[in-house]
C-alpha cells in the first residue's frame, strides 16, 4: 500500500487536554408563523452574549431612528446581513454555546409551503423546539410538525408556550394548551420533554427564570436544551451495514476487494461470520480497512468502514451486511408503510416510483392506500385513491424484486425509506410490516439455505488443498449444439484422468428427474434454472468441477444462477463463431469442431484462473 | 467517537455515495485548506486512492505559491489533476486587475464561466503528465455530472443554504427558492440530462473543525496561511487581487487553532478578507446563483 510522502504516520496528540473537541448539538425551532420563533431565538443570543459587540444597541438605535418598538426578531434579520462581517448567523442556522456544549439551532420556516425544507432542517436535528403562542393556541400546523417531528425521528422535543405577556400570563390559559397538546402527541406516541411558558419579547423563562409566573416551577429554554441528552449511537443493536460499494483499485498493485459501507446499528469484529441480505450470501471478515490510521480489531455504529473477508463471494451495492447469530432482516417485495407525502404531484395508484432504502433502489408501485391520516387532526381522510402533497398516509407498497427490511418497532433506522419520483424525492416512510407473495419466497429460500447450511468437519479450503483444485461450475454454451457436449464430454474425461473430481451434469438427467414436477417448461425457465444452480451448488460444495452444456444462455440466465453461486465459481465458455447473445463469457472457441485442441485451451484456462492448482 | 470523527465519518460516507452514483465525476480543488482536507478525506473514502480528476479552475491571478503547492501535491500524492480557464476572457483582459471589469464581472468571468465550461467539456482541460512531469492538453471532454465542491455552510449565507446534493440546471443555475427535501443519509442521485449535481461533503464543518482536523491528521497545507516572521497571513486563500492577509502572528496549525478558539479572530469572519463578497451584498449569492463555487 502507498504511503504519504508528506505524511508518513497519523500524529499522535499527546496533549489530549489541549485538544478539546467540543460537543456539538443540533437544535430545530419548528413553529406556526407568527408564532415568535425569531424572537425567542434572538431572546436566546441576546441574553447568552452570542451576539457580536454592540450589535444589541445598534439595531435598537436603528429602531429608535425609525420609530418603530425594537423587536428581537429584528436582531436576526439584522444578523442575516451582516455575514461577511459578523460571526455564524444565517437565514437557517444560528450558533450559540453553552458552557455545556455549542448549539445550533436550525430555524425551519413555518410556512406550509416550506414544508420540504423544514423536513430537511429538522432531520438534522436531535431535538426539536416546538413553538405554539398562548394568544392563538393550537393551530393546524403545530399538529402537523408535530406529527411530522415524530416521523423524523426526533424524540426530545420541548414545547415553548410564547406570548405569555399577551394573555397576562394566565396559568388556565398555558394549561388548556398542555392538556390539548399533550393529548395530541400521545395519540402518535410522542412524550414532550416538557412545556414552558416563555415570552419571546419580554424574555420570560429564555435564559433565565421569570418571577412573573410564580405557579411555574419548570426551567427556562436554555437549562433545558443542556439537559437534552446526545443521541445514543446504535451499538447495541442488530449489525446493519448497507454495502456502498465493492472497491477494487488496481494502481500500485493493490489486490484487495474492499466491501465500503456505513455501520448503521451494531458493531463487528475481524472473523467476525456474515450473511447479506437478501442474496443470503456468507463469508467472514478477514481485515478491517483504514488509511492511514493504526489498525482496528473491531468498528461500530457510525463508522465508515470497509472490509475484506476471507471467502470471496458475488455482492453488490445495496445488499445490507449482517451478523450471523443476530436477528436477520425480513425478506418481502409487498411491505406495508407509513409515509408523508412532499411532491408537487400526488401519489397514485398504476405509476412507477423508485424505492430507496440503505444503499439500494427498486422500482415500486402504491398497491393500496389503508388510510389517509390528516395530520393535523388525525382523522381519517375521506377515501382518497391517492395522496396529496403533505398527507401522511398508511399503505402497502409493492416492489420490483424482495429486499430484506427492518420493521420500525425492530430497528427503526433501517426501517426508513424515501420515493424518488421524476428525479425529486418526494416522500419518505417507515416499513411497519412486510407481508408476504410469491417472489419473496425464492429469495427467501436461498437466504435460508444459505444462513440453515449444515456444513461438514471439511471445510471448502481442506478440500481445495488436498484435490488440488477450487471447484467451479464450467458452463458450456454457444448455438453447436452438437460440439458443445462433445467438448463437455471430452473435458470430464481428460481430467478424470489427470485425477481431478469432476463431473458432467446432463441437462436431461435434471429434466426428467429432479424436474419431472415442473409442467409448461417454456415458462417456467426461471425454476429450471433455479434447480440447476441449486444441484451444482451441491456438487461444488463437494469439492467437484461441474461441467454443463446448455443452449445460448443469455446474461439473464447467468443473473439467476449468481443468486445461488459465487459469481467467481462460474465460468462460461462460449463455443462457436458468432455469439448470439448477450452474454459476458469467460472463453470463446471459434473452432466448435476441433474437440480435442479446444480441450486443451479449457485446461490451460482453468489453470490460469487457479482453478486447478 | 468525538464529533471531528462524526465529520469525518459523514464526509466519507458522502464521497463514496457520490461516486457510486455518477460515473463522470471530478472534484474541485482550490488549493486551499477546505480543498485539501476534502482531498484528504477522498484517499480515507477509498482507502489511499484518489478515483477521480481534481479539477482547478486557473484564474491566472493565483498567489504563485498556491501554483506551486498544486503541481507538488499533485505529484506527491500521485493525483489526476486538470485544470482549465477563461482563456478568451484574459486574452481580451477582460478582468478586474486590468482595469476593464469589476470584481463581481471578474469572478463571473474568471471563475464560473472557466468553471462551467470546463465542467461542461466545452472549454480546453489540461491534464497533467505525471510521467513528463508538465500539462497537456485533455482528450477527453465528456462532461462531469458529479461535482464534488468543498464549500461549508459557515462561511456566508448563500452556503448556509445549500444541501449535501445540490442539483444545478442546464445552465448551470443553482434554484435556490426550490431546493429538493433531503432527510435520513438519502441524497438527490437522479437527475435529469444536461444537469448536474454539486456535492459537499464539507457542509457541517466549521473553519475550526478544518484546522482541528489539519493537525490531527497532520495534513500539509500551503505556507501562505502561516505567518513567516512579517506579522501577517492568509485565512483564506484566493486571487491575489482581492485576497487580502490579516494581521496575525500565528506561525503553526497549533496557533491558528488558539487565534479562533479564544484568541482575535474568535468573532471574525473567515471571508472578511474577500473583497468579491463585500461588492456582491455581503454574500456570494448572486455569483453562486450562476454556478459560483
Amino acid at each position: 500500500m502507498r504511503v504519504d510522502v508528506l505524511n508518513p504516520e497519523k500524529q499522535k496528540i499527546d496533549n489530549a487536554q489541549d485538544f478539546d473537541i467540543r460537543q456539538r448539538m443540533d437544535i430545530v425551532i419548528i413553529g406556526h408563523v407568527d408564532h415568535g420563533k425569531s424572537t425567542i431565538v434572538g431572546r436566546l443570543l441576546a441574553d447568552t452574549n452570542s451576539l457580536p459587540n454592540g450589535k444589541l444597541k445598534q439595531v435598537k438605535q436603528l429602531c429608535e431612528r425609525n420609530s418603530k418598538p425594537f423587536e428581537y426578531a429584528f436582531l436576526i434579520d439584522a444578523l442575516k446581513d451582516e455575514q461577511s462581517q459578523g460571526i455564524t448567523i444565517d437565514a437557517a442556522r444560528v450558533f450559540f454555546k453553552t458552557q455545556c456544549r455549542d448549539y445550533i439551532i436550525i430555524d425551519a420556516p413555518g410556512h406550509i409551503e416550506f414544508l420540504k425544507n423544514m423536513v430537511t432542517g429538522a432531520s438534522r436535528a436531535e431535538a426539536a423546539l416546538l413553538v405554539i403562542a398562548a394568544d392563538e393556541g393550537i393551530q393546524e400546523n403545530s399538529k402537523r410538525h408535530g406529527y411530522l417531528t415524530s416521523m423524523l425521528g426526533i424524540k426530545q422535543i420541548a414545547v415553548l408556550v410564547n406570548k405569555m405577556d399577551r394573555i397576562g400570563y394566565n396559568q388556565d390559559i398555558f394549561n388548556k394548551i398542555v392538556n390539548d397538546y399533550s393529548e395530541f402527541l400521545k395519540n402518535i406516541d410522542v412524550n414532550p420533554h416538557c412545556f414552558i411558558p416563555v415570552s419571546g419579547l419580554i424574555g420570560d423563562n429564555i435564559a433565565e427564570i421569570s418571577n412573573k409566573m410564580s405557579w411555574y416551577t419548570g426551567d427556562n429554554i436554555l437549562n433545558t436544551l443542556d439537559q437534552f441528552k446526545k443521541e445514543e449511537i446504535p451499538i447495541n443493536k442488530p449489525f446493519r451495514m448497507p454495502i456502498q460499494d465493492i472497491y477494487k483499485f488496481t494502481k500500485y498493485n493493490d489486490n484487495r476487494r474492499i466491501i465500503a459501507g456505513t455501520i448503521e446499528t451494531g458493531s463487528i469484529n475481524i472473523g467476525d461470520e456474515v450473511i447479506f441480505c437478501p442474496s443470503g450470501k456468507k463469508s467472514k471478515v478477514k481485515t478491517i480497512e483504514v488509511f492511514n490510521s493504526p489498525e482496528v480489531p473491531k468498528v461500530s455504529a457510525g463508522q465508515a468502514t470497509g472490509f475484506t473477508l476471507e471467502e470471496q463471494i458475488y455482492i453488490t451495492r445495496g445488499e445490507v451486511m449482517t451478523k450471523i447469530g443476530e436477528a436477520q432482516p425480513s425478506l418481502s417485495s409487498r411491505i406495508k408503510v407509513n409515509l408523508f407525502w412532499l411532491g408537487k404531484k400526488p401519489m397514485v395508484k398504476n405509476k412507477e416510483y423508485l424505492f430507496k432504502i440503505g444503499t439500494s433502489r427498486v422500482k415500486a408501485r402504491l398497491e393500496e392506500i389503508t388510510r389517509i391520516i390528516d395530520a393535523s387532526s388525525l382523522n381519517a381522510a375521506s377515501d382518497k385513491n391517492f395522496i396529496d402533497r403533505h398527507d401522511v398516509s398508511e399503505c402497502i407498497l409493492k416492489l420490483n424484486k424482495p429486499f430484506g427490511f427492518d420493521l420500525k418497532e425492530h430497528i427503526t433506522i433501517t426501517s426508513r425509506f424515501v420515493i424518488v419520483d421524476d428525479y425529486e424525492i418526494c416522500g419518505g416512510g417507515l416499513v411497519r410490516e412486510t407481508l408476504q407473495d410469491k417472489e419473496s419466497w425464492m429469495q427467501n429460500k436461498v437466504f435460508i439455505r444459505n444462513y440453515k447450511w449444515e456444513k461438514g468437519n471439511i471445510s471448502a479450503k481442506d478440500r481445495a488443498d488436498k484435490y488440488k483444485q477450487d471447484p467451479a461450475l464450467l458452463l458450456i454454451t454457444g448455438n453447436d449444439n452438437l460440439n458443445r457436449k462433445k467438448l463437455a464430454k471430452k473435458l470430464e474425461e481428460n481430467m478424470f484422468h489427470a485425477n481431478k473430481p469432476v463431473y458432467f451434469l446432463g441437462m436431461s438427467n435434471l429434466l426428467y428427474g429432479l424436474d419431472a414436477d415442473i409442467k409448461d417448461g417454456d415458462k417456467n425457465r426461471g425454476e429450471h434454472i433455479r434447480r440447476l444452480a441449486e444441484t451444482v451448488n451441491i456438487l461444488i460444495d463437494a469439492g467437484i468441477l461441474t461441467i454443463v452444456t446448455a443452449s445460448e444462455l443469455t446474461e439473464d440466465d447467468i443473473k439467476l444462477i449468481k443468486t445461488s453461486l459465487a459469481a467467481e465459481k462460474i465460468k462460461t465458455i462460449w463455443v462457436g463463431k458468432d455469439v448470439t447473445t448477450d452474454i459476458n463469457f469467460d472463453l470463446k472457441l471459434e473452432q466448435a469442431h476441433n474437440i480435442e485442441q479446444n480441450s486443451t485451451k479449457v485446461y490451460n484456462y482453468l489453470k490460469s484462473e487457479n482453478i486447478f492448482h | 467517537m468525538d464529533y471531528l470523527d462524526q465529520l469525518e465519518n459523514k464526509s466519507i460516507h458522502i464521497l463514496r455515495e457520490a461516486y457510486a452514483n455518477f460515473k463522470n465525476m471530478c472534484m474541485l480543488w482550490s488549493i486551499g485548506k477546505d480543498s485539501t482536507v476534502l482531498l484528504y478525506l477522498a484517499r480515507k473514502a477509498f482507502l489511499g486512492h484518489v478515483p477521480f480528476p481534481l479539477v482547478h479552475i486557473d484564474t491566472a491571478y493565483k498567489i504563485p505559491e498556491m501554483i506551486e503547492y498544486r503541481d507538488k501535491i499533485a505529484t506527491d500524492w500521485d493525483v489526476n489533476i486538470i485544470y482549465g480557464q477563461n482563456e478568451k476572457a484574459l486574452k481580451s483582459k477582460q478582468s478586474f486587475p486590468d482595469g476593464n471589469v469589476d470584481r463581481i464581472t471578474c469572478c463571473k468571468l474568471l471563475k464560473t464561466t472557466a468553471l462551467n465550461d470546463t465542467l461542461s467539456g466545452n472549454g480546453k482541460r489540461y491534464i497533467f503528465n505525471h510521467d513528463k512531469k508538465a500539462y497537456e492538453l485533455d482528450k477527453n471532454n465528456e462532461p462531469y455530472t458529479g461535482v464534488i465542491v468543498g464549500v461549508r455552510s459557515d462561511e456566508e449565507g448563500s452556503r448556509s443554504k445549500e444541501r449535501y446534493f445540490s442539483p444545478r440546471n442546464q445552465e448551470h443555475e443553482w434554484e435556490l427558492g426550490d431546493q429538493p427535501p433531503e432527510f435520513w443519509n438519502q441524497f438527490k442521485t437522479d437527475f435529469a440530462p444536461g444537469t448536474h449535481l454539486r456535492i459537499h461533503p464539507l457542509l457541517d464543518w466549521t473553519e475550526l473543525n478544518i484546522w482541528e482536523y489539519i493537525k490531527r491528521e497532520n495534513i500539509p497545507v500551503v505556507s501562505l496561511y502561516f505567518d513567516n516572521g512579517e506579522g501577517k497571513r492568509y485565512r483564506s486563500l484566493g486571487c491575489y487581487p482581492c485576497t487580502y492577509s490579516v494581521d496575525s502572528n500565528a506561525k503553526d496549525v497549533d496557533d491558528i487553532i488558539f487565534e479562533l478558539k479564544s484568541g482575535k479572530f474568535a468573532n471574525i469572519a473567515e471571508r472578511s478578507g474577500r473583497a468579491q463578497d463585500k461588492d456582491d451584498g455581503g454574500g456570494l449569492e448572486t455569483l453562486r446563483k450562476d454556478g459560483y463555487m
